[in-house]
């Protein structure tokens, strides 16, 4: 008798392997890896590798103030003296978890709901939660939003739960897309004519042809949950000062324009890097899960 | 389903989601903790004037009838006074609303029409060096949030070369034409003041390009992809095949099918216009509803925030509404849904 699991890893490995040939061919793919990887890397070590790690909080060295970029300071100094590099490298921390954590939050709600919405086409649960979605989808997200934050405390932490109330429905709108059609595939079928739980049937059946679409719209997503929560922070009601939010950066030196730009300019910039980054990601799998499937 | 059929209907899921949506923000604007009758006289005031206010405002009542009264005066256009600027909501939204009406449009148009004309250059020319330029910039349109195109823009145009006015939405110097829709370029217009239009339009131009650039670039890479996979349709090579010249295959075969797509994402790209212009407005001090919402927010006026977001969610379904009957009319396979975009 041969093994069964050495051989299911071996395939494993080689579908691994063909699918970063595939996503490797793609130069634009590569360089949008390297950029979330590296953005990642200065987020999670910025302690270490920024040049100034004192000055992400609040800190005061007037000396040094309104500093043009220089060779000590290659972004410049904002009006009280601080290094905007490593507040950028710190304010990496806030953009990537915020991401993260709005995600990790939206993600398993949403995509249950659609699962259990697409399931069930045309009946109550059907209509009651893509109606709830719909709802929701009718206003842009960035403005409930803003509501949301600004009925409550402003701060990152409400800034994160306002965000996820608006998120969740695009998956549930993704996945009830997806389900829809999977319910009527045969695999589901004969699942339900041998008489499998409806469990079994969404999560073992359903959930694992969705899951390419879903990666790919949450690499995509990081991008704009960034954006988001950058447009709170520059509205006041996201990361509160004394802390480096990219977008609290922004505003603070939009004060300063046009005599001291590089306050707003440069965070700005590293707001685009981040959301280039994930975007360039999000296309490169998009590609690979289709070359997969022709 | 006639055309008919599908308005109403449409009209009639409409209404519902307008429901749920004025139910989400009742309920947003009571979550908020303090007493809305206090705030609204203000701390000094002796107890008896706040409870007898309580009483007027239905504070008193259970939470399904307070929602009954909110509603039912918001459905008579009155929101109560606005906290911060002392007047009736209604009156503010009256004032601010066109102002944003005029950058969402223009913005629009510039998101629509733009995206249209680089999509097609792009795919005209697919893989040659004008696609490549196309296709970088589009890339870099998606990925930079409005904000940040607007300061860009503000410290650019405005500051550093002064080619354009950095806010409001006239000269000081202009008399503001009369009041006939509220947007400035066509009062002026109407009226006859081409030193007005001219001048309204020159301080619209950045804070819209701003607003629009990011979906023009959306649109961009949509009419593309559509187009280019529509050029390798068969009914293409027999076209060509029969001689016909190749600008008639693209102005009446061509670009019809490929606009589908483009416009139906056009219409969920204005709700993200309308949000941007939240930060876009208050960047370039634009005296709209947007500026005036994020105003109210900051300070906690709970009766401007529910009528912006109200107000912006109804405009927000009117033109997706228009959006699918625009595609409908592009489309004539399509089959009318009373559901929307699902």
């Amino acid at each position: 008798m041969v093994p069964a699991k050495p051989l299911a890893s071996a395939k494993r490995m080689e579908n691994l392997r063909r699918n970063w040939y595939k996503f490797s061919r793609n130069r634009m793919s590569i360089l949008g890896l390297f950029t979330v990887l590296l953005v990642t890397f200065l987020a999670v070590f910025a302690p270490l590798v920024a040049p100034h790690p004192e000055h992400a909080s609040a800190f005061v060295d007037f000396a040094n103030a309104s500093r043009p970029p220089s060779l000590e300071y290659p972004f410049g100094t904002d009006v009280i003296g601080r290094d905007i590099l490593s507040r950028i490298f710190f304010g990496f921390r806030f953009s990537l978890g915020m991401g993260v954590i709005v995600l990790s939050l939206v993600v398993p709600p949403g995509v249950v709901l659609g699962l259990v919405a697409g399931y069930n086409q045309g009946t109550w649960l059907d209509t009651v939660i893509m109606r709830i979605t719909d709802i929701f989808l009718a206003v842009p997200s960035l403005v409930l939003a803003l509501a949301i934050c600004s009925v409550l405390t402003p701060n990152l932490f409400n800034a994160m739960l306002a965000v996820s109330l608006m998120w969740w429905p695009w998956y549930a709108r993704l996945v009830y897309g997806l389900a829809s059609t999977l319910r009527n595939e045969f695999f589901v079928a004969s699942a339900e004519t041998i008489g499998a739980s409806k469990f079994h049937i969404l999560f073992r059946e359903i959930l694992p042809n969705c899951i390419s679409p879903i990666f790919t719209k949450m690499s995509l997503d990081m991008g704009w949950v960034i954006i988001i929560g950058s447009a709170l922070s520059f509205v006041g009601l996201g990361v509160q000062p004394p802390r480096p939010g990219l977008g609290t950066m922004v505003s603070d030196g939009s004060r300063y324009l046009p005599e001291q730009w590089w306050i707003s300019i440069f965070p700005s910039l590293a707001i685009v890097l981040v959301v280039l980054g994930f975007n360039l990601l999000g296309d490169g799998l998009r590609d690979m899960f289709a070359a997969e499937e022709a | 389903m006639s055309f008919i059929t599908f308005l109403v209907r449409r009209a009639i899921h409409s209404i519902f989601v307008v429901l749920g949506l004025s139910i989400v923000i009742f309920i947003i604007s009571r979550i908020m903790p303090g007493d809305p009758a206090r705030m609204a006289v203000g701390a000094r005031a002796p107890e008896w004037v706040v409870d007898n206010l309580r009483e007027q405002m239905h504070l008193t009542e259970p939470l399904h009838i307070q929602y009954y009264y909110w509603l039912r005066d918001a459905l008579r256009g009155d929101f109560g006074i606005s906290l911060v600027t002392r007047r009736p909501v209604a009156d503010d939204i009256k004032e601010f609303f066109p102002a944003t009406m005029e950058l969402a449009l223009l913005a629009g148009l510039i998101n629509g029409a733009g995206g249209i004309i680089l999509g097609t250059i792009s795919a005209w020319h697919k893989d040659k060096w004008v696609d490549n330029v196309v296709r970088v910039i589009s890339y870099l349109g998606v990925v930079t949030p409005s904000f940040i195109f607007a300061i860009l823009f503000l410290l650019l145009f405005g500051m550093t070369l002064e080619w354009m006015p950095t806010m409001g939405r006239l000269s000081p110097s202009l008399p503001r034409p009369s009041i006939i829709t509220g947007l400035i370029t066509v009062d002026s217009l109407l009226a006859g003041d081409f030193a007005a239009f001219f001048d309204a339009l020159w301080h619209l131009i950045l804070p819209a390009v701003a607003l629009g650039l990011g979906g023009m670039a959306q649109e961009a890479r949509i009419t593309r992809s559509t187009m280019s996979d529509n050029l390798t349709k068969d009914y293409i090579a027999a076209e060509r095949s029969l001689g016909i010249p190749e600008s008639v295959i693209m102005r009446s075969f061509l670009l019809k099918p490929s606009l589908i797509p483009t416009v139906s994402i056009l219409g969920l790209d204005f709700a993200a216009t309308l949000g941007n212009a939240f930060l876009v407005e208050l960047i370039f001090n634009w005296p709209g509803i947007s500026r005036y919402g994020i105003n109210a927010m900051l300070r906690k006026d709970l009766n401007a925030i529910s009528a912006v977001i109200l107000i912006l969610g109804v405009v927000f379904i009117v033109v997706n509404i228009m959006v699918d009957i625009i595609v409908a009319r592009l489309d004539p396979r399509i089959q009318l849904r009373a559901g929307g975009s699902e």
